[in-house]
Formats: C-alpha cells, sequence, structure tokens
C-alpha cells in the first residue's frame, strides 16, 4: 500500500518536472506545444548513448542531457516556433504534430525501433526496507532530485527578479511589455529551460516510462492532463496535479489493471468540462 | 457573412446560385467514374481514397462549415469500423448497406452524445476533449474481450451487396461501392451546406457571438452538425472494414486523426472537394514516398504538417482553389455559359 503510494510520488515527480515546461508555453505564450515530448525523449536518447556507448557516468549524464535538450529547444524556437505564435491554436496544433511525427520517424531512423535502457548504476538498483515499506532505491533518487528541482523552481519563480518578469509576463504579456519587460527574451529563455527539465526528465525516466521512438505520442495525453487539470497560472497548480496522476496511475493500474488508462482519461475530460480553466487555477480576471 | 436583413428571396435566390452546378464539379465526378473503367488494376486504392475522402468529407462539415476543431475525428471513424465489423460477425446484419447505414446511425448516436462536451470551451479546450474521447474509445476497444483488442476483430465475412454482389479480391466490387456511397453522401452533404441550415453554420464560424445575436441558436446548431459530421466518419470507417474485412485498433489512432486534418489542410477546407482531393493527392504521396521509405514514411507527414503552417494554410488551399478556378474558367470559355463567380473561399 505504502510501497504504491511511493512509487506513485515517484512517478507524478517525474511526470512534474517533464511537464512543468509546457505549463509554462501554454500560460505564457498561450501556446500549444505537442512536441514537448519530443525534447524529452531528447534527453532520454542523448542519455541513452552518453551512459551506454561513450561509458559516461551516469550522474555526468543527466546534466549533459538538461543542457542538450534546452540548447535544442532554444535552437527550435528561435528558428520556427518564433513562425506560429500568432497563429491560430489548430495550426500550432498541426505544426507541432508535424514536429512530433519527423522527430519520431528520425529517431527510429538513428536508433532503431526497440526500446532502450539505460544502464543505471548497480548500487542505484533494487530496494531496501525501510519500516516494512519497499523503497525503490532509483525510486528514491528521482524523488530526491525532482523534488529538489520543484523547490528550485518555485524560489526561481517566487524570489527573483526573473521570476516575477515571467509571473509578470504569464499574467498579462502585453502590460508586461508596456512595463519594459523583453516578453519574448523571458520566453526564449524559458522555453529552453523547459525543454532542458523535459530532457532531464526523460533522462531520469527512461527506467520506469519506457524509451522507444513513440515516447511523444505515448506521453503528450499525460502532459496534456497535468496542464489542463493543474492549470497554468501557477507552478503549484501542475505540481499536485502530477502527483494526483502518477499516484492514480500506478494505484489503478495496481488495483484495478482492466480499466487500464481509461479512469485517467476520462478524468480529464471532466475536469476539462467541470473546470476549462483547470482545478487548481485560481480564477483570473481575462 | 451574408447581411442578415437583406430580403428573404435575395438570400433564396444567393443559395440557389451557390447550390448550381459548376462544370468544373460535373468534370471532377465524370472523372471519377471513368476511373473505374480506365484503371482497373488500381481498385483497390482507389477504394481506399474514396473511403478517405468521405471521412476527409466529414471533417470538413465540421472545421470547414462550421468552425469546430477537432483531433479526435477518429473516434467516429472507429466506432462505425468496430460497429460494422462486430454486426457482421456476428450475423446480426448481413446485408452491408443496411450494415453501413447502422453504423452510421451508432456512429452519429456517439456523436450526439459528445457533442455536448464540445460545446464547451473554446478552441484549445475543444482539441483536447476531442482527442481524450478518441483516447476514450481506443482504450475501450483495447480492453473489451468482444472487440478483440491489440489483435483486431478478425473473422469478418462481408455478404454481396443487397445479395447480389459479393466482395471481391481485386477490389471491383469495393471501388464501386465505395464510390457509390461517397457520391450519394457528396449530394447530400452539398445540400445541407447550400440550404439555410449550412449559412447558419457559416455565420456560427464567422462569429458566434453575432450568429446568436441574429437568431441564429448555435449551441443546437453545433449539435446537429457534430451529429451529421460523426455519422458520416462512422461510415467512412464501416466501408473500411467492409472493404478490408478486417477493423483494428489503428482505426482509433490518434495518427488517424491527424492524418484526416492533413488531409483536409492539403485540399483546404471549407468548400467540399479539399477533402476529396486532398485524399487523392494524400494517397499519391503515400504511395511515392512509401516507396522510397516505408518505413519512416511519418517523417514525411511530418514534414508537410510543418510546411503548411509555415508556408501559411491559406497559400497552400490558394493553390487548388487557383486550379479550380483555371478549371472553370476554360470550361467557361469551352461552354460559353455564364457561370457564378462566387468563389468558395477559405473564411476563417
Amino acid at each position: 500500500m505504502l510501497t504504491i503510494l511511493f512509487d506513485g510520488i515517484a512517478y507524478g515527480m517525474l511526470l512534474f518536472v517533464l511537464a512543468c515546461g509546457l505549463a509554462v508555453t501554454l500560460g505564457l505564450m498561450n501556446f500549444v506545444n505537442l512536441a514537448h515530448g519530443a525534447f524529452a525523449m531528447a534527453g532520454g536518447y542523448v542519455t541513452v548513448v552518453l551512459v551506454n556507448r561513450l561509458g559516461v557516468p551516469f550522474f555526468a549524464a543527466l546534466p549533459l542531457a538538461f543542457v542538450a535538450s534546452a540548447l535544442l529547444g532554444l535552437l527550435l524556437e528561435r528558428t520556427v516556433y518564433v513562425h506560429v505564435y500568432a497563429r491560430g491554436h489548430l495550426e500550432q496544433v498541426l505544426f507541432t504534430i508535424g514536429l512530433v511525427f519527423m522527430a519520431v520517424a528520425a529517431v527510429d531512423y538513428v536508433m532503431g525501433s526497440q526500446q532502450q535502457f539505460v544502464a543505471i548504476p548497480s548500487y542505484l538498483q533494487g530496494q531496501f526496507n525501510f519500516f516494512g515499506i519497499g523503497v525503490g532505491r532509483y525510486r528514491l533518487l528521482i524523488i530526491v532530485i525532482c523534488g529538489l528541482l520543484t523547490v528550485a523552481l518555485q524560489f526561481t519563480l517566487a524570489r527573483t527578479r526573473f521570476g516575477s518578469r515571467l509571473r509578470a509576463a504569464v499574467d498579462d504579456a502585453r502590460v508586461a511589455r508596456g512595463l519594459g519587460i523583453n516578453v519574448n527574451a523571458v520566453f526564449a529563455v524559458t522555453f529552453a529551460v523547459g525543454s532542458g527539465l523535459a530532457g532531464l526528465g526523460g533522462a531520469l525516466g527512461a527506467e520506469i516510462l519506457g524509451l522507444d521512438p513513440n515516447f511523444p505520442l505515448k506521453f503528450m495525453i499525460y502532459f496534456l492532463i497535468v496542464v489542463t487539470v493543474g492549470g497554468t497560472s501557477s507552478i503549484t497548480g501542475p505540481f499536485l496535479a502530477s502527483l494526483l496522476l502518477g499516484i492514480g496511475d500506478v494505484a489503478g493500474k495496481y488495483y484495478v489493471p482492466q480499466f487500464g488508462a481509461f479512469a485517467i482519461y476520462t478524468i480529464m475530460i471532466v475536469v476539462l468540462i467541470w473546470r476549462p480553466q483547470g482545478l487548481f487555477a485560481r480564477a483570473t480576471a481575462r | 457573412m451574408l447581411v442578415a436583413h437583406a430580403p428573404v428571396h435575395e438570400a433564396a435566390a444567393r443559395l440557389r446560385a451557390r447550390a448550381r452546378w459548376r462544370p468544373f464539379e460535373i468534370a471532377f465526378w465524370l472523372a471519377a467514374l471513368a476511373s473505374y473503367f480506365l484503371m482497373p488494376s488500381w481498385h483497390l486504392i482507389l477504394a481506399e481514397v474514396a473511403i478517405l475522402g468521405l471521412f476527409a468529407l466529414s471533417l470538413d462539415l465540421l472545421l470547414g462549415y462550421a468552425g469546430v476543431v477537432s483531433l479526435g475525428h477518429a473516434a467516429f471513424f472507429g466506432f462505425g469500423a468496430y460497429v460494422a465489423g462486430l454486426i457482421a460477425k456476428y450475423g446480426i446484419v448481413t446485408e452491408p448497406v443496411l450494415a453501413l447505414v447502422v453504423s452510421g446511425i451508432a456512429a452519429a448516436v456517439v456523436g450526439f452524445i459528445t457533442s455536448f462536451l464540445v460545446l464547451r470551451g473554446a478552441d484549445l479546450t475543444r482539441l483536447m476533449v476531442t482527442l481524450g474521447v478518441a483516447l476514450v474509445l481506443r482504450e475501450i476497444a483495447n480492453r473489451l474481450a468482444i472487440t478483440g483488442g491489440a489483435d483486431g476483430l478478425q473473422g469478418i465475412t462481408i455478404g454481396p451487396i443487397f445479395g447480389m454482389f459479393p466482395f471481391d479480391i481485386a477490389g471491383h466490387t469495393a471501388y464501386v461501392y465505395s464510390l457509390a456511397v461517397l457520391f450519394l453522401l457528396f449530394l447530400l452533404a452539398r445540400r445541407i451546406v447550400n440550404s439555410p441550415f449550412g449559412l447558419s453554420l457559416r455565420s456560427i464560424k464567422g462569429n458566434p457571438l453575432r450568429a446568436a445575436a441574429i437568431g441564429v441558436p448555435v449551441n443546437r446548431r453545433l449539435v446537429a452538425i457534430y451529429t451529421i459530421g460523426a455519422a458520416y466518419a462512422g461510415v467512412a470507417g464501416a466501408l473500411l472494414t467492409q472493404t478490408t474485412q478486417f477493423a483494428s485498433l489503428s482505426v482509433l489512432d490518434f495518427e488517424r486523426s491527424a492524418d484526416v486534418l492533413l488531409i483536409l489542410i492539403i485540399g483546404g477546407p471549407g468548400y467540399l472537394y479539399g477533402g476529396l482531393i486532398g485524399a487523392i493527392l494524400f494517397k499519391l504521396m503515400q504511395d511515392w514516398l512509401a516507396n522510397l521509405t516505408p518505413q519512416y514514411w511519418m517523417f514525411w507527414i511530418g514534414l508537410v504538417l510543418v510546411l503548411i503552417v509555415v508556408v501559411g494554410r491559406e497559400r497552400v488551399s490558394g493553390w487548388s482553389l487557383d486550379f479550380a478556378a483555371a478549371v472553370r474558367g476554360l470550361a467557361r470559355r469551352l461552354v460559353g455559359s455564364r457561370t457564378l463567380a462566387s468563389s468558395p473561399q477559405d473564411r476563417r
């Protein structure tokens, strides 16, 4: 019971790191980036190549995965994404689906379609017993890393100058521009960091979520659920939504496997109908 | 778009003018008919094109006329496909045409129920809700024992059409059948969009608030067209099951919803032929590219999607309109008849 809760929390934390970039892009630029999972996949594959083929230590590969995905995100944001911000949601969706399809086929071409595994160090494998709760070492690591990241993100958003600029831009981009905030630059940085976090999440999650070329399509809906349920106006909303989704999904698969993913899709639809702004969103005046 | 206080007879005259058959349209359907006699070895692929065209037509009714965006239109296609497969497999309805009607009605029921979900919210919510509905249906088909799960629905035998024309392996019957269904449903769609009902849909697409202000019951219209679109998609799915005698989870895939959007966008939404032309182009492209790199076909779809958005959707659908206009102009010179210059425009 508690083991399931523990696994669910690890899963939820992972989802949060994967999806928080999407929440910010959606909230800041009102941009639907269905290709967010592609950046996560990029991070995962970078880690696989570094650790398995080049023998880079696992902990050194994680920051590299972050940097690689962030650079990729920055590059794409500056070259192609900028042309699409002003378009309607339908076009944004078509565009990002196109990117996902290209990423899926390209990874398939380069790496093959089989599932990839990261060779995690042996001291991270297995479980230990903690007052009768089976605690997976790797999952504990995920919780620690993701927890630290969450605290760091929350601190950046709440306490730094960049964070206050970002929040101002999310609340009302026009007024923020009027106050002299370079919203485009803020957005480019945020996009890069969000992609980098997704990449880091992909690297960490390769072991738990499974990594193959269809990763962005498989988890697209999970990211969307986190964002729609959590709302895009804060970082605590997506965080709580991720935890709920993670625990719910793990528990659902354990207790009622015949329902599969059915329950969480239904929850998403119900939440969307009930509160289109997200479950934890504060009411905005707009 | 149409001035609200225009006299009724003027509006009626406009609708009649819009509904007039143009030389381009007659040529299109004559070409489709001729393809049966001229390209007998292509009938299997042509049947697929006709089914894809019908599917894209169903999306055109929603997107091109009512402006309803959908990321999960495969839900109804797949539902129709599975219904057709199940009723044939268990011998509930063995006659294909009747089974087609049943499947269409079944998909319409699902469309009617889910349309109330789609009414809520703006584009973004709609995209996600439609996506969610399709995913839920796919998950149900995946889990139920009766649908065969990931193995697909096997062991379907389709009886002869009207008890007289059995399906053959070369797809001759399948093509005539699909083309006939497509043509009949196209006529119906043409009638729908050129009616006052269709005009009210266009006004909703233009501006829902103003449409409501001039007395268009926006929600009821949207529910109606969503149900009709779902029925069309269901018939298309049922056609696929009947002509291939197989239904698998791929009919509910997200890729299928994305493909049909692409098809419609290639051909251009909002003038009914977009889906059909798009289906022809899509199949040609697929055939050509899949021969080059069969495994990585998805890459090229993605590239086309990205290019369409970056280059601009208007320009792409503009090409097909230019083409249609050129054909019309040519026909006008040849026949010397007066055709109306009310070119269908991609209003957004």
